[in-house]
């Protein structure tokens, strides 16, 4: 009893081993060919580790590239896409959550079905209509299409962390003479300071990583985003994978950033919002 | 709110007037900025690729524009390309969905028995999440390419390929180099939703079971299961949608070739629209997409009408 017992522990951790070694070696090997000089990439083949390591493509990609403006666009357009969604999905979050009102069903049901239709449909539409008002090739133009495409997702979250905050605090407020908007901005906003924090960083990474609409609405190298940059370098300068691997491990600088401080407490959100239905 | 006379006698305290309009009106204030702006970006244009798609729109042609009737769908009917990509989504979604499910059920389990370091474990396993598509495609198509990637090399060591070549590009393998890709990218997001559930179930249950001799297995089937069904069905059925849909690691990795094997209907609908600037036709794509996916839901949600009401 206790040999299988034994044999069972050591089957899963060699289960959760190998879990890990399958999502952490594409990106080992990113980071492994970014670090490889180019005269050790093609002699020493598949090698797991140079025999020299060198950081000379991040600083050809930082200095003699297009890469820094990339990298620039691509945080003001997910930053300011971030803060815009985050305080219209407060307040919609907060009207989802304290109001009864004519007319929510429907909105609940439109935010919904945002969330189920395919966004490809709307790339030929959203640039017709961006066209003639001079918001392709622009940021702003990215940051109003990804602000609508996030507001929905955004909402819900909101929502569930303001379900969280029990009515009788702005009701006490609002019997001392507070407006409710005033209740809801000085103390209901305070208390939901982590899931604004979670909402922004979510918002952020999905901003970040979208590809098609970039990829439609801008032509440039002077507003491209982080993907479309890569993109068109890939497709261009195809020869110097160290370059680009550089550049690669650049992008996943932020988004692993915000996932390192957002784990902890995904499981046990989802949990909450589960717990709910 | 009704104003009643209060029973204590006194007057009824009617607010003022504009009181009462700023307290109706609250509600919709507060997710006004919100609608407005799904309506526009999101509701306007949808309403108007529907019009596209019986009007002949080309970006470059500044004489298009004319509304021309079933023109695109007649061309749809006859369109080879088409079909393929319709057999292609049902092979990547299909093979996607179940071997996303199938691995993140089994880390979800994994990672639901308490162990040393697994906050640590977790951390990482759910990593691939945090990583923005377009580069998680980058990342594969380099890790397959013989060049500067060790899996041709592997898969030619252990006897799998007669020598280490690219699988994306061979027309019978390529569709496995984004599936492979999507299944990396997305085990966790199935493995968080059941985690969560699974963390959710009474732990009593389990002890109970035990003490009345039922084994693991057992257990499993008896309790987790039926525990986990809901959110099963539902995330499955909202990633089938959501995977139909998301063509960015195949525009990466194979853009659709070679020879339109790894074209999938989303990523050709993008071809239509971004290269050959084709709204119409592109719009006219998606309307049948978006009429697919319309009864998918539909027949999930009547199966369960039907799956509830047999029991």
């Amino acid at each position: 009893m206790r040999a299988k017992a034994a044999f069972l522990t050591v089957a899963h951790r060699l289960a959760i081993l190998a879990y890990i070694a399958f999502a952490l070696f594409p990106l080992f090997w990113l980071l492994k060919v970014a670090v490889t000089p180019n005269d050790l990439l093609y002699s020493e083949g598949i090698r797991l580790w140079p025999s020299r390591a060198s950081l000379e493509h991040f600083d050809f990609v930082l200095r003699h590239s297009a890469f820094p403006v990339f990298f620039r666009n691509s945080l003001i357009v997910s930053g300011s896409t971030a803060i815009v969604v985050t305080i219209l999905a407060s307040l919609s979050g907060y009207a989802l959550s304290r109001f009864r009102f004519r007319g929510k069903y429907w909105l609940v049901t439109l935010m919904l079905l945002t969330q189920m239709f395919p966004l490809v449909m709307l790339v030929a539409p959203i640039f017709k209509i961006l066209s003639p008002l001079g918001l392709t090739n622009s940021l702003t133009g990215l940051v109003i299409v990804y602000t609508a495409f996030n507001v929905p997702f955004a909402t819900f979250l909101m929502q569930s962390f303001f379900d969280g905050i029990p009515k009788d605090l702005e009701e006490a407020a609002m019997i001392d003479g507070a407006t409710q908007f005033v209740a809801f901005r000085q103390i209901i906003l305070p208390l939901t300071l982590p899931g604004i924090a979670a909402t922004l960083g979510f918002v952020f990474t999905a901003a970040w990583s979208e590809l098609l609409f970039s990829l439609m609405l801008i032509s440039g190298n002077e507003q491209a985003t982080f993907p479309v940059g890569l993109l068109s370098f890939v497709s261009k300068f195809s020869v110097d994978f160290g370059q680009m691997m550089a550049a690669g491990v650049l992008a996943l600088i932020p988004a692993c950033l915000f996932f390192l401080l957002i784990q902890r407490y995904l499981v046990q959100g989802l949990t909450a919002g589960a717990v709910k239905g | 709110m009704a104003y009643a006379a209060r029973h204590d006698g006194l007057p009824a305290i009617r607010p003022p007037l504009m009181k009462r309009i700023a307290d109706a009106s609250a509600p919709y204030l507060y997710s006004a900025p919100a609608l407005i702006l799904i309506v526009t970006v999101m509701l306007v244009p949808l309403v108007l690729g529907v019009s596209y798609a019986f009007r002949d729109i080309q970006l470059l042609n500044p004489f298009s524009g004319a509304f021309i009737g079933l023109d695109h769908f007649r061309a749809l009917s006859q369109d080879q390309a088409f079909f393929r990509s319709l057999r292609n989504t049902l092979w990547w979604t299909g093979a996607s969905v179940l071997l996303q499910f199938a691995f993140g059920l089994i880390l979800a389990l994994l990672l639901d028995k308490p162990f040393r370091g697994r906050a640590i474990a977790q951390a990482l396993v759910f990593l691939p999440w945090a990583v923005p598509s377009f580069l998680a495609g980058l990342n594969w198509a380099w890790l397959f390419n013989p060049v500067v990637g060790p899996l041709p090399h592997w898969f030619y060591a252990i006897g799998l390929m007669s020598q280490p070549a690219n699988i994306l590009s061979d027309p019978q393998l390529a569709m496995w180099g984004p599936i492979v890709a999507n299944i990396w990218w997305g085990i966790p997001f199935f493995a968080i939703t059941l985690l969560a559930a699974l963390q959710a179930i009474p732990r009593d249950l389990y002890e109970a079971a035990s003490i009345d001799g039922a084994g693991a297995f057992q257990r499993f089937l008896s309790i987790t299961l039926p525990f986990l069904a809901p959110t099963i069905a539902i995330t499955i059925l909202l990633r089938t949608v959501w995977i139909s849909n998301f063509a960015d690691l195949i525009i990466v990795m194979t853009n659709g070739g070679p020879a339109d094997r790894t074209q999938i209907v989303a990523s050709y609908i993008f071809t239509q629209a971004f290269k050959r600037l084709d709204f119409g036709y592109a719009s006219a794509i998606a309307l049948v997409l978006l009429a697919l996916l319309l009864a998918y839901s539909l027949l999930i949600v009547i199966l369960r009408q039907w799956l509830l009401s047999k029991d």
